[in-house]
């Protein structure tokens, strides 16, 4: 049944066969997306013709590879852009909401942190709507009434930010809240004892206590703001992010390049998880 | 004197953080959906409000349909994703080895972290007509022409569970982590089956991150675009492509926010009612 009872042979063969076809699952679809980046071929399927750097490093005419492909540079600029602004926010405000709602006491505090918990359970669609039609409404007023013609209002970076910020928070928000929740406030009456101010207080020692599930909702903050697509759809401007532009690309047919990209970013993620998982290891010792 | 400044100093702490929190709630999230149903109960062609974009969804059944077969296709989903998460969780915190289970993890968190647009990229490449699934069958003889795999609803249902199946299995290993494996053990020594060691103890234990877990991937699944815009039928909508539809290919706004209105009820009815069923509390389950 489990590790320390003894388990008939033909039970663990087939749990273990189970688990390594759960695994073929899960990695197939992208082990088979990396490999396709170094096919010599101008669709990303087989045959297999060969091995080629040219989807990353290609000049063109025939094969513009990754980095001289100014549509997908630009959307990977405007996703690292976007989900920077986005992280610096959240993390902000996730910060502050974790402190108002695990140390402050005040009237309506359940209906505030309902409202806080809500948009999880709230579509990401519907929430791009909603935003997206509120600041229509807000423009049009301001532009009706003080003949002012605001950009940010309108589908473009600003709005992008303040879509993925409006859900992207409330995750920020519990990571710090969990940490804040174990977080021994003897310590924080000591340092009053001893003269400090709450705001002293609050930089010396809370911050300092919550500084890795700050970071850690910060990554996570990036990550979510980076790949996010429901939210963003309706959002967006000119200046398309990179999962938008991927998927334009797929929908209208696509070459290795998205391959390419795919690599570089299922690298980048793998590298992010181990390094996590050894820093977070170390810190439990 | 003393007391009076120390309270002084705490009020002026509760509004630095009270009022960009408010702010954000307020402006992002309370006027944007007051002003979704504002909308929703409009209409260009008369003043005032109405209920006429909330009777077209009733009386024009591709509408209607749709939104029944979003609902229960993600009832579905939720419920295979729990089905092949419970037993992974499982084998991750009571079976495999300890020093396996940190890679273990590793390895199911990475595609997740990855894009769901990149995951269905990569299963459209295997699955589709000139994809790698058919061109390796062909060489091997197995298939004498390829076949189209991707397009339709079973196709889609698989991508689906792909892309959430990790929201089910996190809770579930957070819960199970604390289970005691003393308890299983009594139960096998007072001669419990395996069956009734799952129904008694494992399950009822398990509850809060299955209840948690379930609405998670419930919400992700029914407010999904593009996995079932790049691997589903292509006559068969999902409600999330409707209303987009609606919104930005015939901009029709009134008529959008109103199927948007309707999906949110939907959403909250079925949190509403799973909540119920199992007595719990929204507020414990997303802890």
């Amino acid at each position: 049944m489990i590790r320390t009872l003894p388990n008939s042979k033909a039970y663990l063969t087939g749990y273990k066969l189970f688990i390594i076809i759960f695994f073929v699952f899960l990695f197939s679809p992208l082990i088979v997306t990396m490999i396709l980046a170094f096919n010599d071929s101008m669709f990303p399927s087989l045959p297999w013709k060969g091995f080629t750097l040219d989807w990353f490093f290609g000049k063109g005419p025939e094969k513009i590879g990754l980095f001289h492909d100014s549509i997908n540079l630009r959307g990977i600029a405007t996703s690292f852009k976007t989900a920077i602004t986005v992280s610096l926010l959240s993390t902000i405000v996730g910060t502050m909401a974790a402190f108002l709602f695990e140390q402050e006491d005040f009237k309506f505090k359940g209906a505030l942190y309902f409202l806080m918990i809500a948009p999880l359970v709230i579509p990401g669609v519907i929430l791009g709507i909603s935003i997206l039609l509120f600041t229509n409404t807000i423009s049009i007023f301001i532009e009706d009434t003080f003949g002012i013609y605001v950009k940010a209002l309108s589908p473009s970076f600003w709005l992008v930010v303040m879509g993925q910020f409006s859900f992207i928070t409330t995750i920020v928000t519990m990571i710090i809240s969990a940490r804040l929740r174990k977080f021994d406030r003897t310590l924080e009456e000591a340092a009053f004892n001893l003269g400090a101010s709450k705001l002293e207080v609050i930089w010396l020692i809370t911050l300092k206590y919550l500084r890795p599930s700050i970071i850690g909702g910060a990554a996570i903050a990036f990550l979510m703001s980076f790949e996010n697509f429901n939210t963003t759809l309706f959002l967006i401007g000119a200046d398309s992010t990179l999962p938008i532009n991927l998927y334009q690309q797929v929908r209208d047919g696509s070459t290795p390049v998205i391959n390419a990209i795919s690599f570089i970013l299922i690298v980048t993620v793998s590298t992010f998880a181990v390094v996590n998982l050894y820093t977070g290891k170390k810190e439990e010792e | 004197m003393m007391t009076k400044s120390k309270t002084r100093k705490i009020r002026w702490s509760f509004i630095i953080f009270f009022i960009p929190v408010a702010l954000w709630l307020l402006l992002l999230i309370v006027l944007p959906h007051i002003e979704l149903l504002r909308i929703s109960l409009t209409s260009t062609s008369t003043d005032g409000f109405t209920l006429d974009n909330y009777k077209a969804f009733f009386l024009e059944p591709i509408y209607w349909l749709t939104f029944v077969r979003t609902a229960v296709y993600s009832i579905i989903v939720t419920a295979i994703v729990l089905v092949i998460s419970m037993p992974v969780a499982f084998y991750i915190t009571k079976i495999s080895k300890i020093k396996t289970q940190g890679l273990l993890m590793i390895l199911i968190l990475v595609p997740f972290w990855v894009s769901e647009m990149i995951r269905v990229y990569g299963w459209m490449i295997l699955l589709r007509e000139s994809g790698v699934i058919n061109s390796i069958m062909l060489k091997l003889g197995i298939f004498n022409q390829p076949i189209e795999m991707l397009y339709n609803d079973i196709t889609m249902i698989m991508g689906l569970v792909y892309t959430s199946m990790l929201f089910m299995i996190v809770p579930i290993i957070g819960v199970l982590g604390s289970l005691d494996d003393s308890l299983i053990e009594a139960a096998h020594d007072l001669g419990a089956k395996k069956l009734a060691i799952w129904k008694e103890i494992i399950i009822p234990y398990c509850m809060p991150g299955i209840m948690s877990g379930s609405i998670i991937v419930f919400m992700l699944v029914l407010g999904s675009y593009l996995t079932p815009k790049l691997m589903g039928g292509k006559n068969a909508l999902w409600f999330t492509e409707q209303i987009y539809n609606q919104i930005i290919v015939y901009f029709n706004w009134e008529q959008g926010s109103a199927f948007g209105f309707l999906l949110l009820i939907l959403s909250s009815m079925i949190i509403w009612v799973a909540l119920k069923l199992t007595k719990q509390s929204f507020s414990e389950v997303v802890r």
